[in-house]
């Protein structure tokens, strides 16, 4: 494989891990406010085909991106309105508007199936595009994954670094003592997983507007990136940096896949095909194992000499979540 | 700041937390506000601070309405609560917990508040380090920064719920003599309590309730048996009962060493006997719940051996040590005690040892029915747990322990409960120890401790004392045992 | 999910069905309410469930409205599809068995709180342990009622097996079962779709069509003109039935609800959790490995990529259309078969989209979950009626149990 192929490859795997990028950091958002929205898979294929239906009917490109954070944040209003209002389960609801979204842009989107629409075009930045490597990895892309490029230390500085999201942590960490320091806690809710749903929303168009142009009643790797952008959001620990890393990480190894394929004539199709979703399990596996019961027996029974390290190591691979990750706030 | 409330009423389903209470306080007063458990001083702190609303009634500040429906609205109007359970955030650090709640723009400027932290905290002589987690911090220290805060965003009227509880001897005297200089500089302040030794020390006014009602108001110097008959209606009279303890040893701990990611506690080596009641004493966390924890194998120590009647049971799981006749009896009613959503009766069918797969709802019903009246429940066989009182569901804890049992584990076995609860509680458990069952339990409070422990072991910061016989011990030497004196520092 | 990118949906492809009478107003609540609005309560509650109901059929014409189509002859199609003939009616019924042995092996794992998404998958594997000893034994002289009895069993033991395996990620891992059991769904996907074109691909070419059918003395026997096997049907029913015996009247059923809603409580009550947690993996895992079994050897007579047919989320709606109880549960189920096999015709007759009877369930279950809360919110009821499973971000107990998650 020569440099140029690779570099091609790498900008390619920085374009396609976009839409995770959108969804996980936007499900980050949410979660961070304590409300978790499974709605994100059967959101990202209705977004997908809601935006393409009206990129071809309006020919504007906007108007379709438009359309997809509108139906990402009108789900997640549905979320929000359940669990908040009606204090119903988040896990219940969002499943069923998973399964109810993916039906519905089946349906929907059948009309629309091999029409032609909009394409979002790249959109080399002058100058800097010229820059050997980096130029060809960062700088000649189309407007949305340069926003994901962006959204990422946004999003960071945000949430760690402004007021506003100190304050979103401490609802999502302790709504009471939020509450008690004058924080209207259910109307953050709100606002936050509305905001999170819009991005998850945002996910589908880069798929029918951008990366996969089109519809045929679906659209490759679409069905099912929600729910990896949903692991991710667990393994990049709640945090953007990190989230934005695993979902790179995720694209980097579907691309080596997909490069790797021809010489692993052993290994199905198929098998590759499914492999982002073992991977997902045992990403989990690996964040979450330090909290187990028996693990921690085991630690109490090593010897001093090692039992720190062990225990630091342990410590520094796991996740712990928001504090009141869904669990609803009542002011009793 | 004048404080005024006037008829306020909150009820929750059945129960009139308050019944028209109306109260009068000057600037510059510390005004106690005393009252057993479930008398509802607590309810109408949390009207006062916005954090629930009233049913009926009014506030006044400084002859003002107040139209207080939140929090925020509170702070606004500059009346602030130090909660009993600190409201903080655990896994933040100081200054961001610090700021949470501070208005401005975008920018934290956190340097900013690093300093006018510091000097708050030198102001009144605190040491609290900016950067520290919260998890790690005591409970004592949490308070000192939620104090802080509270005074930064201006409170006029502050509102201290069972401030005592958890903190040392030493934090709760620094405590009293900050609280004694902000009334001198005219600040508001309101003392829930159901302590009377402290409401007596510090207070000029105190409010009694009983029942969600206001039932007296006395000035000081305040004469104590009139404060009595106000709070519980009438005279208790608790007798101190008597040891069981027999010469057969239950619990051994050899040198037992047990940690979490904050504590290390031990080596702790110690006996209880058949009979014999062990109180753990300590300010909370300083590794009491742990030890209690390795005594019924929910974890495992990190060094030592535990014998349980001659076996050793080092490292075995809980499951071994509940089919040996331990029980653990945490303080978590509801959270890990009982299972919300079923009955009574189900709890009884899951604490008995059955035959066979069927259940025999007719005879479970008939059992818990019995067990109701031994152990005074009010409810019905087929009442959910969550639909009873605290004192009720505490007393279905007890009575769903299997019995006979060999070790009973109690953690802060009468806590929340008012009086009457409390002496019944331990009546019952006293009659187990009659029957050779050993219990060894946790308490913040150090007249259970002395009362009900034949003898009583003090943990401060995960090292332990060694045992010492109730009888011999005052409050006071006890209380300065929590607080450090008499263990030497750590090697 | 159910839908592949590589596998067209399939779902059992013939015409018949019954009552869309049966509203599923299922849920009313068993417990007497406060005696002072005990009438009134029970009055509201159908209220609020009728209403949930004729809000998801608003909601739902709405989007054919959208879609350009005609409402009323799109629900007609449905009904006539759906109980039109005897051959349709027998149709609901082959579509019924697998959905509601799904469910009731649905309702046990809700029962411990768990979210068992991986039905899907555990139908599968036991669709291809029944395939394999079929296989296995049909170039035998094993009489057929030995092997197809030892294919539904392996089937069983399939199904179980890749339940357990989402349960021990859970209980020993940390991994939420919702991810576990996800992955796992699109693993056996895979699975069946690399024997199908692989090691067991029909002579020549392998196709999405399946595995090469089997021998007639190999299938279970149906009722004469109709693809209806009473044996399946008489299976599921005894399942069922078992299943719901052993929640209600057992002590299994009543620790399963402990570990629930309660697992720290339980094990400290003495009941060993994560032994129950994959209990109850386990026989859910053998109702969907039975439901993948009985789709072998008595509807397709072989492997397709799509033997689930989306059972297992189906069945996961109805346990939540029905709030966990078993009781409407077995109705509620063959309305939503009824759905499903009448709006088979759908793209035929009226060019539109099988997914619309997607539609109608899901919007459906989701008024039911939106009114129980404004119901919840009116009445001022506490929520702790419901067995609620465990969210699975919610802080875990300290200790006591390996079963702790992080979301």
């Amino acid at each position: 494989m020569t440099g140029e192929a690779i570099l091609a490859g790498l900008s390619g795997v920085l374009a396609a891990s976009g839409p995770l990028v959108f969804a996980a950091i936007g499900e980050t958002i949410s979660e961070r406010a304590g409300v978790i929205n499974l709605s994100a898979n059967g959101v990202i294929v209705l977004s997908a085909m809601g935006s393409f239906a009206v990129g071809v009917a309006t020919g504007s490109l906007l108007l379709g991106f438009l359309t997809g954070l509108l139906i990402g944040a009108l789900v997640a209003l549905v979320v929000a309105f359940g669990n908040i209002t009606l204090r119903q389960s988040q896990v219940a609801l969002g499943f069923v508007l998973a399964l109810v979204c993916r039906d519905l842009a089946y349906f929907l989107g059948n009309p629309f199936m091999g029409a032609s629409g909009p394409r979002l075009s790249s959109l080399p930045i002058p100058g800097l595009s010229r820059i050997p490597v980096v130029g060809q990895l960062f700088f000649a892309h189309n407007l949305l994954t340069y926003l994901s490029f962006l959204l990422v230390p946004v999003a960071w500085y945000f949430i760690f670094r402004t007021r506003q999201g100190l304050v979103l942590r401490a609802v999502g960490e302790r709504p009471a003592a939020a509450f008690a320091r004058g924080a209207n806690v259910n109307r953050l809710r709100y606002l936050y997983t509305v905001l999170g749903g819009a991005l998850v929303g945002l996910a589908g168009p880069m798929f029918s507007l951008s990366m996969k142009a089109g519809w045929k009643g679906t659209i490759s790797g679409l069905d099912g990136i929600g729910w990896i952008a949903l692991a991710i959001t667990i393994f990049g620990a709640w945090s953007p940096l990190k989230v934005a890393l695993g979902a790179y990480l995720f694209g980097l190894l579907q691309w080596l896949g997909v490069v790797l394929q021809p010489h692993l004539s052993g290994i199905p199709s198929q098998v590759l095909q499914v492999a982002p979703f073992p991977l997902m399990i045992l990403t989990l596996l690996l964040v979450n194992i330090g909290n187990a019961e028996w693990v921690e027996r085991i630690l109490a029974g090593l010897p001093p000499r090692i039992r720190p390290a062990a225990a630091g190591l342990l410590r520094a691979t796991r996740v712990s979540p928001p504090g009141a990750l869904g669990v609803p706030f009542e002011r009793d | 700041m004048d404080v005024e409330i006037r008829d306020i009423h909150k009820r929750f389903g059945a129960v009139r937390a308050n019944a028209g209470i109306s109260l009068r306080v000057t600037a510059g007063t510390i005004q106690g506000v005393l009252g057993e458990n479930g008398a509802g001083k607590s309810t109408l702190m949390k009207i006062l601070s916005g954090f629930q609303p009233a049913d009926r009634g009014e506030i006044l500040l400084d002859g003002r309405m107040a139209h207080i429906g939140s929090p925020a609205d509170a702070i606004r109007a500059g009346v602030g609560m130090l909660h009993q359970d600190p409201m903080d955030f655990p896994a933040f650090r100081v200054i961001d917990d610090f700021l949470v709640g501070r208005p401005g723009g975008i920018s934290l400027s956190p340097g900013q508040a690093r300093r006018e932290l510091q000097a708050q905290a030198e102001h009144f002589g605190f040491s609290l380090e900016p950067n520290r987690e919260i998890a790690r911090m005591t409970v004592g220290e949490r308070q000192q920064l939620e104090l802080l805060r509270l005074l930064w965003q201006g409170a006029g009227v502050l509102i201290l719920d069972e401030p005592t509880t958890g903190i040392s001897a030493p934090q709760r005297e620094t405590l009293f003599a900050i609280l004694r200089q902000l009334a001198a500089e005219k600040k508001t302040v309101l003392f829930v309590s159901h302590k009377l030794d402290e409401v007596e020390r510090l207070c000029h006014r105190v409010a009694v309730l009983r029942q969600g009602r206001l039932v007296g108001e006395e000035s000081a110097p305040f004469d104590t048996a009139q404060l009595v008959r106000l709070m519980f209606g009438k005279e208790i009279v608790v007798s101190a009962p008597r040891s069981t303890a027999r010469e057969e040893t239950v619990l051994t701990l050899e040198g037992i060493e047990v940690e979490d990611a904050r504590l290390h506690v031990g080596p702790t080596s110690l006996e209880v006997r058949a009979g014999e009641v062990l109180g753990l004493a300590g300010m909370e966390g300083s590794g009491q719940s742990l030890l209690l924890r390795v005594c019924a194998g929910l974890m495992s120590p990190v060094a030592g051996r535990l014998l349980l009647d001659g076996h050793d049971m080092t490292h075995r799981p809980y499951r071994s040590f509940h089919d040996r006749g331990v029980a653990y009896v945490p303080a978590a009613r509801l959270e890990q005690g009982l299972v919300p959503g079923l009955s009574l009766t189900e709890h009884v069918l899951l604490s008995e040892r059955h035959r066979g797969p069927l259940i025999d709802w007719k005879r479970g019903r008939a059992k818990t029915a019995r067990r109701i009246h031994d152990f005074n429940i009010r409810g019905e066989p087929d009442n959910t747990v969550e639909s009873l009182s605290g004192g009720n569901q505490q007393r279905a804890l007890l009575a769903l322990v299997p019995d006979p049992a060999r070790l009973l584990l109690l953690e802060h076995p009468t806590r929340g409960l008012d009086v009457e609860s409390t002496v019944y509680i331990w009546s019952k458990l006293k009659q187990r120890c009659t029957q050779g069952t050993a219990i060894v339990f946790v308490s913040s409070e150090l007249e259970e401790l002395l009362r009900y422990g034949d003898r009583v072991a003090v943990l401060f910061s995960g090292r332990v004392s060694a045992p010492v016989s109730a009888a011999l011990t005052s409050v006071e030497e006890l209380g300065e045992l929590i607080g450090g004196k008499g263990l030497e520092p750590a090697a | 999910m159910n839908r592949q990118p590589s596998q067209p949906e399939t779902r059992p492809e013939t015409v018949g069905g019954d009552n869309t009478s049966t509203t599923p107003v299922a849920a009313h609540t068993p417990r007497s309410a406060l005696g002072r609005t005990g009438l009134s309560r029970g009055a509201l509650n159908v209220a609020f469930q009728a209403g949930a109901f004729l809000v998801a059929l608003v909601i739902t014409t709405l989007v054919l409205l959208v879609a350009g189509a005609p409402p009323f002859a799109a629900y007609g199609e449905i009904v006539r599809g759906a109980v039109g003939s005897l051959q349709s009616l027998a149709d609901v019924t082959v579509a019924w068995v697998p959905l509601v042995v799904c469910t009731f092996g649905l309702l046990v794992t809700f029962a411990a709180g768990l979210w068992n998404i991986g039905v899907e998958g555990q139908i599968m594997l036991g669709a291809v342990f029944a395939t394999l000893v079929l296989r296995l034994l049909q170039d035998t002289n094993a009489p057929a009622w030995l092997a197809l009895t030892l294919a539904i069993s392996a089937a069983m033991v399939g199904g179980g097996l890749w339940a357990v395996l989402a349960g021990v990620l859970k209980a020993f891992g940390g991994v939420n079962e919702i991810f576990g059991g996800l992955g796992l769904n699109y693993v056996a996907t895979a699975l069946s779709l690399w024997l199908i074109f692989g090691p067991w691909k029909r002579p020549g070419v392998g196709s999405m069509s399946g595995t090469e059918p089997f021998p007639e003395q190999l299938w279970l026997p149906q009722f004469s003109g109709l693809r209806l096997s009473p044996w399946g049907l008489g299976l599921a029913v005894l399942a069922v039935v078992i299943v719901g015996v052993a929640l209600s009247r057992t002590y299994f059923g009543l620790k399963l609800k402990a570990v629930g809603r309660n697992m720290r409580a339980a094990f400290l009550l003495g009941i060993p959790t994560w032994q129950y947690v994959l209990a109850a993996f386990l026989v859910c895992g053998l109702m969907a490995g039975l439901a993948g079994g009985i789709q072998v050897t008595a509807v397709y007579h072989r492997l397709i990529p799509s033997i689930s047919s989306g059972y297992g989320f189906l069945g996961l709606l109805v346990a939540m259309l029905v709030r966990y109880r078993a009781l409407w549960a077995a109705p509620v189920a063959l309305f939503y078969a009824a759905l499903n096999i009448g709006s088979i015709q759908l793209p035929i007759v009226l060019k539109l989209d099988s997914s619309l009877a997607g539609v109608l369930q899901g919007v459906l279950v989701l008024c039911v979950i939106l009114a129980e809360g404004a119901r919840q919110r009116l009445l001022h009821r506490p929520v702790s009626e419901l067995p609620a499973p465990q969210e699975p971000g919610r802080g875990a107990p300290e200790h006591a149990t390996p079963v702790e998650d992080a979301l």
